[in-house]
């Protein structure tokens, strides 16, 4: 249940303008980020049509198809594109940083930093992801050879769609979902996924208010689509006869022609483009007006850490992403996922009281003011006599964490603690917690390690800490319940010659 | 049924009744508890017109280039006897066919009236099924037909209906990509609804010739192009599910009388078209009439109904119009006012059916009032 | 979930022969034992609906095997599974060595600690000489090393996730596995269609994923719950084991509930508990309204009819080989979709003083048994259906956790709310259909409830 982010929707629907779900940002934005919008042809699996890239908001890199069809002119896109994306990626590779290993293990080095992609909205990353997966695999040499940088770029776009499945992961990101993420607007959730009308709501023209802006928006004649898919009435009434055009031209031979018909039909690329492109840019400065969240920075130096590995494994001779994952994978993945979804939930609890908020209508969290605290409270029944404070906590939450769940505090995140009881008191309720660590080593607390009555605290059934991943059987070894171990990948001559057409 | 069809057309205006196509009878099933759409399916009416005039247009469109790519993989799968799509059902789904035959039913030798071809569809099948050898024909362009509130509803399936293994199997071919294995789930719903829609009229049809529903199976042949090629792949869909809620729609749209009779009779969404054929009738008279007719929006809808622009205008202070979650997070509290006067607390004249809804709301009230620092 | 295998191998009864249950049970667990003895097969599966007697069946497997020297890995899900095993096990055989393997902070509980001939230890090799070595799947999956017992017998095989199987895979030759495949399947919170149709998909069953790789391993059902009564085997089995089907283990005389006090003044209340007693099921409807999910006069009715249980001195008989014993707050529950709905129920019931009454989630009610269960209905006061409402597994769990009768706590307009049920849900390519499905099961129970239905005011 998010009954509060629903409030907000019906807030904003009340007051015609998008209404804050959260009081820091929860994405990292880079100081130069990379802006993608592709277009795509309808019908086909993935046909680009044209793209603006780039990380400049004056000075958009348009790449048009003159003739989408055209399995050359395709690949032709894919080398353009990759010209644009893989210098900025490289640009990364320059600067290294050194982290420490800690507990027993050696510093380590990583990049500085990564690189981070921008497209409009889900069906963005799902083109990435395809255009990654019908590049990747192709070969350099040989009969069906394409520029070099293709299958680099296939890489690159796959991994950078895969990581966008990671909860947290910011190297590749939707704008609609980012902005999503933050406001609340008077519409569905479905309607949202328009970039024009999500951006609408939330910073309307001056004298529009958000619905305004938004209804506005639902014109494609004035707020083309934002893409891939372009507006029906665009492909027939202008595409069509520009591509027609085009083609007509090159059957004739006639040079002039033919380039007059690829500049009016990028021109009417263009005019699609364009307001999405300057959108993604507002969409940007938007996200960066909101101050980062605590785990912000944690986030994205694990991103960091991928970007790095994927250079090595790049560099190493590493083989392209596989189609599928197999067993082994597919189970270490979604304990992998499942664990890093549950990390950055909690961490966006405790980096944003209004995302808290939700865990306290539940009951998971709890907030309230100190009542009692025995803050010297010694625990002998052990080996070693350690410090176990006790405080009482008095909230007007309704609560449903049980004594001995383990919970959190937002002000004090390094310190373990967990409920000892919970009891009602009229129509609050007195919980009592314990606390161990995060106060130094002796039986004394420093002052300010426990809280002291009269603080207003709060504690969440929540935790990021780190889980390491339990053992799984190496692939070789998958067993006859899974079908026993799947063959090795060899690239073939079906993968290089795979059509694109 | 002759009182219903006259009280349907009455409502459907001097226009005829646009004919159901699998896609349209398959579409029965995206909201049937709108009454507003249940009235107009039933009359025939052209959605799309009536949305344009009432002054929301729908935002459905077709480009060209998609159209275009559907009919020359279909043109390709069929070409040469459908050799290619024989090859694949041989090879990928390991079906036993030696020989095959391909019968053309879209050739009836000139004069093609629906009837006449119907009848020939359906003899040319009856006969293919008695005779229990003639595995591995193609029947192309077959033309079946089928009960649809009452009316008769030609299905034209571009598809081929196909005979192995005793059965007969429907064949859907569509123009959106398997990649790996996997294609868009919301597609292959509405092609699996739609095949479906081809299995029950192919089943009326044995039916009429005393032939039971056994000899159609229940899974049908999903033919797409493979990975980013035109290359046939073909998968098999198991619509049972598809066929048990499609037979409870299409009984439901016979009930469609307990809905009339809560109508005004003299109810019309006719556009009163003047002699060059462009509608007359005021579009806030329109409207009204529409009005009538409750509807049961959700944002679903926007992609599923013309009427949906209409429809959402007229819901803009419900809470659903928020999305079905929400209207649920809510404590299905219906209107958006409501909402924000519960959670203020303003709400003086709640019924007291509104007190566990009005806590719910309140509580978050104040909880985000208090991160927030300012009063909801 | 298993539709019908091509090697079904359900024991049927000869034409004309009107099977004794006991019979008819005893020959398919013989054929079961038989399939494992023969050791023609890898894998054996055994479906095994609701109260049919799965532990007694893991049981006997353990033992014969033991017996005939083979030593055995038993993989249940949950501590409280692996210790209810242990316990029935030593009690069988008081002479046979156990092992019960476990977590380093695991505290053996009563019913394990009072065997003397259970071994308890946190580390594999210690115990890997045992002829029958217990423990639940997510302490099996950190045994490393090359040890493999050749047999393994796996329960709750529907409910455990097909990650954890191959986790743990490794570390068998062959193996047994008991499940109920109508109850709730195995999840996960995270969303991702990338494994959709791929036949190891990490996030469907183990049982689900074992016979795509394996399709010709041999299907036992055992077609006898001796759980459910009559009344409740007829609907459960229709709604949600289309296929297969099972059949009640007691008579409608020999399973019986009493009411031994006499009603004042006759409310709606009593009627439905006297519905309930007499025909084992009863809908106890209230008026049709869009609430809150902890609709307080549900959650109220609820508590409400488990107070009227006891305040009429319910008795239940179970044949004449059993005392007829009085229903007491122990041997009641109230089953939620929901946690915060359970929650209410618990808190009415606190002040009620009936905290004796469970109430809980059908999620922790799973594998359970009472005398009477009284249901929230999870589409109760739902203006639209969920997948989680309507997942058939869910109502599953609910209605087949009672021994004489199940009161269904519903409002009205429940077959409304079916009949508008938009059928949106995507499609995916090689995965196989699941039935029952959840629409249809609902539709079915709802139809049934009907006949005894009553209507509070």
């Amino acid at each position: 249940m998010s009954t509060l982010t629903s409030l907000a929707r019906a807030l904003a629907a009340g007051r015609g303008f998008a209404q804050p779900v959260c009081t820091v940002r929860h994405v990292h934005i880079h100081e130069r980020p990379l802006v993608f919008v592709p277009l795509a042809l309808a019908g086909e699996a993935v046909a680009p049509l044209a793209a603006m890239a780039g990380d400049d908001p004056e000075s958009p890199r348009l790449l048009v198809v003159a003739e989408p069809r055209d399995r050359d002119q395709r690949f032709a896109f894919a080398a353009e594109l990759a010209s644009v994306i893989l210098p900025y990626i490289e640009r990364h590779t320059s600067a290294e940083e050194t982290v420490a290993g800690g507990r027993g293990r050696d510093d380590r080095v990583r990049f500085a930093g990564a690189p981070q992609v921008l497209v409009p909205n889900p069906d963005g990353i799902a083109f990435t992801r395809l255009l990654g997966r019908s590049t990747r695999f192709r070969r350099t040499e040989g009969e069906y050879a394409v520029p070099p940088s293709v299958p680099l770029l296939g890489r690159w776009l796959t991994f950078l769609a895969e990581c966008a499945e990671h909860p947290g992961s910011c190297l590749l990101l939707a704008a609609t979902d980012a902005l999503a993420l933050h406001w609340a607007t008077g519409q569905s959730p479905v309607e949202d996924r328009s970039l024009g009308t999500i951006a609408g709501w939330i910073d309307p023209p001056p004298g529009r208010t958000g619905a305004q802006a938004a209804a506005d928006a639902e014109d494609p004649v004035r707020c083309p689509p934002a893409g891939p898919a372009t507006d029906p009435g665009f492909d027939n009434e202008v595409l069509e006869p520009r591509i027609a055009a085009v083609r007509a031209a090159r059957a004739a031979g006639d040079e002039r022609a033919w380039r007059r018909a690829r500049s009016a039909l990028a021109g009417a690329l263009a005019s699609q483009l364009q307001p999405t492109w300057e959108l993604m840019w507002r969409a940007v400065a938007l996200l960066r007006r909101l101050p980062p969240g605590g785990h912000v920075a944690a986030r994205w130096d694990r991103d960091k850490d991928a970007f790095t590995a994927h250079v090595a494994h790049i560099r190493d001779g590493g083989p392209p992403q596989p189609r599928r994952d197999t067993a082994v994978a597919a189970a270490r993945r979604l304990t992998w996922l499942e664990w890093v979804q549950a990390s950055y939930a909690a961490q966006r609890a405790l980096d944003d009281p209004l995302v808290m908020a939700e865990y306290r209508m539940s009951g998971e969290a709890f907030a309230g003011q100190v009542v009692a605290a025995e803050s010297a409270r010694v625990d002998s029944s052990g080996r070693k006599r350690v410090l176990r404070p006790h405080i009482t906590v008095k909230t007007e939450d309704a609560v449903t964490v049980e004594p001995g769940a383990s919970v959190t505090s937002p002000a004090r995140p390094k310190q373990k603690a967990h409920v000892v009881s919970v009891a009602p008191a009229g129509g609050s309720t007195l919980v009592t917690v314990e606390l161990s660590g995060g106060m130094g080593r002796g039986l004394t607390p420093p002052p300010g390690s426990v809280p002291g009555i009269g603080e207003t605290v709060c504690y969440a059934a929540l935790s990021d800490a780190y889980r390491p991943p339990p053992p799984f059987p190496e692939p070789e070894n998958t067993p006859w319940t899974h079908g026993g171990p799947p063959p090795q990948y060899v690239p073939t001559d079906e993968d290089a010659s795979e059509a694109w057409s | 049924m002759h009182s219903i069809e006259t009280r349907l057309g009455r409502i459907r205006g001097k226009l005829p009744p646009r004919h159901h196509t699998a896609r349209t009878i398959a579409a029965l099933t995206s909201n049937p508890g709108c009454a507003r759409r249940a009235v107009m399916d039933a009359a025939g009416v052209d959605k799309q017109r009536l949305a344009a005039h009432a002054g929301f247009p729908a935002p459905f469109g077709q480009s060209r280039f998609a159209l275009a790519r559907g009919n020359a993989f279909e043109a390709q799968v069929k070409a040469n006897g459908a050799a290619e799509l024989l090859t694949l059902l041989r090879e990928h789904l390991r079906l036993p066919i030696p020989e095959a035959h391909y019968d053309d039913l879209g050739e009836v030798g000139g004069n093609a009236s629906r009837e006449l071809r119907y009848a020939r569809t359906r003899s040319l099948l009856a006969r293919a099924h008695a005779c229990g050898d003639d595995a591995g024909t193609m029947f192309d362009h077959p033309l079946l037909r089928l009960d649809v509130g009452g009316r008769a509803a030609y299905l034209e399936p571009d598809l081929l209906a196909f005979r192995l293994r005793e059965k007969f199997h429907v064949v859907e071919i569509k123009s959106f990509p398997v990649i790996d294995g996997q294609a868009d789930g919301e597609k292959v719903a509405a092609a699996a609804i739609q095949s479906a829609v081809y299995v029950l009229a192919l089943r009326a049809m044995l039916a009429e010739m005393g032939i039971g529903p056994d000899a159609v199976a229940d899974e049908t042949i999903l033919v797409c192009p493979e990975n980013f090629s035109n290359r046939p792949a073909a998968a098999s869909l198991d619509v049972r599910k598809q066929l048990t809620v499609l037979r409870r729609q299409l009984s439901r749209l016979e009930r469609i009388e307990n809905l009339l009779e809560l109508l005004p009779p003299d109810l019309t969404f006719d556009l009163e078209p003047g002699e060059d054929g462009t509608p007359t009738r005021p579009p806030g008279d329109l409207a009204a009439a529409i009005r009538r007719v409750e509807a049961r929006y959700a944002p679903e809808c926007l992609s599923t109904c013309e009427m949906c622009f209409f429809c959402r205008d007229e819901a803009h202070a419900a809470t659903a119009r928020l999305g079905r979650d929400t209207l649920d997070d809510l404590g299905g509290v219906e209107h958006i006012a409501q909402v924000l006067s519960l959670a203020r607390g303003a709400d003086v004249t709640a019924a007291p059916e509104m007190a566990e809804a009005a806590g719910l709301l309140a509580a978050a009230a104040r909880l985000r009032g208090e991160c927030l620092g300012e009063a909801v | 979930m298993s539709e019908g295998a091509a090697t079904d191998t359900t024991a049927r009864p000869a034409s004309g022969e009107t099977a004794d249950p006991g019979r008819l049970a005893d020959r398919a667990a013989g054929a079961v034992l038989a399939d494992l003895g023969s050791g023609r097969h890898r894998g054996v599966v055994v479906d095994s609906p609701p109260g049919a007697g799965k532990s007694a069946l893991v049981v006997r497997a353990a033992t014969e095997l033991a017996d005939a020297g083979e030593r055995v890995m038993v993989v249940a899900q949950t501590n409280e599974q692996v210790d209810d095993l242990t316990d029935r096990l030593a009690a069988d055989r008081p002479a046979l060595p156990l092992a019960r393997l476990s977590a380093q902070d695991y505290v053996p509980s009563r019913r394990v600690a009072r065997h003397h001939q259970v071994t308890v230890s946190a580390q594999a090799h210690d115990v890997a000489g045992y002829p029958v070595v217990l423990s639940t799947a997510a302490k099996w999956a950190t045994v490393g090393g090359d040890r493999v017992w050749p047999w393994a017998i796996v329960d709750e095989a529907y409910q455990m996730r097909s990650d954890l199987l191959l986790r743990v895979a490794g570390l068998f030759g062959r193996a047994l596995f008991v499940g109920d495949p109508g109850q709730l399947d195995p999840f996960s919170t995270v969303q991702t269609g990338r494994w959709l149709g791929l036949t190891w998909d990490p996030m469907q069953s183990a049982v689900a994923v074992l016979l795509r790789h394996n399709p010709d391993l041999p299907v036992h059902q055992l077609p006898v719950s001796w759980r459910l009564p009559e009344p409740a085997a007829a609907v459960v089995s229709e709604a949600f084991y289309p296929f297969t089907g099972f059949r009640a283990g007691s008579t409608p005389q020999q399973r019986r509930l009493e009411l031994t006090t006499r009603a004042f003044g006759g409310s709606p209340f009593d009627e439905a508990v006297e519905t309930a007693a007499a025909s084992g099921w009863a809908l106890y409807e209230l008026p049709g309204r869009h609430t809150v999910r902890t609709d307080a006069e549900a959650v109220t009715a609820c508590a409400a009819l488990a107070a009227r249980i006891l305040q009429r001195g319910a008795v239940s008989y179970s044949g004449p080989a059993v005392d007829a014993a009085p229903v007491t707050a122990g041997r009641i529950a109230i089953g939620t979709a929901h946690r915060d709905q359970a929650k209410a129920v618990r808190a009415v019931l606190e002040a009620e003083g009936l905290g004796g009454v469970t109430a809980d989630t059908a999620n922790r009610l799973q594998g359970r048994e009472f005398d009477v269960v009284i249901v929230l209905h999870p589409l109760s006061g739902r203006r639209d259906a969920t997948a989680f409402h309507l997942e058939a597994g869910r109502l599953c769990v609910l209605t087949s956790r009672h021994r004489h009768a199940c009161l269904v706590v519903a409002r009205a307009g429940i077959p409304e709310l079916l009949d508008a049920h938009p059928s949106t849900e995507p499609v995916h390519l090689n995965v196989p259909v699941k039935f029952p499905d959840g629409w249809a099961a609902n539709q079915a129970v709802m139809a049934r409830l009907q006949q005894w239905k009553v209507r509070a005011p």
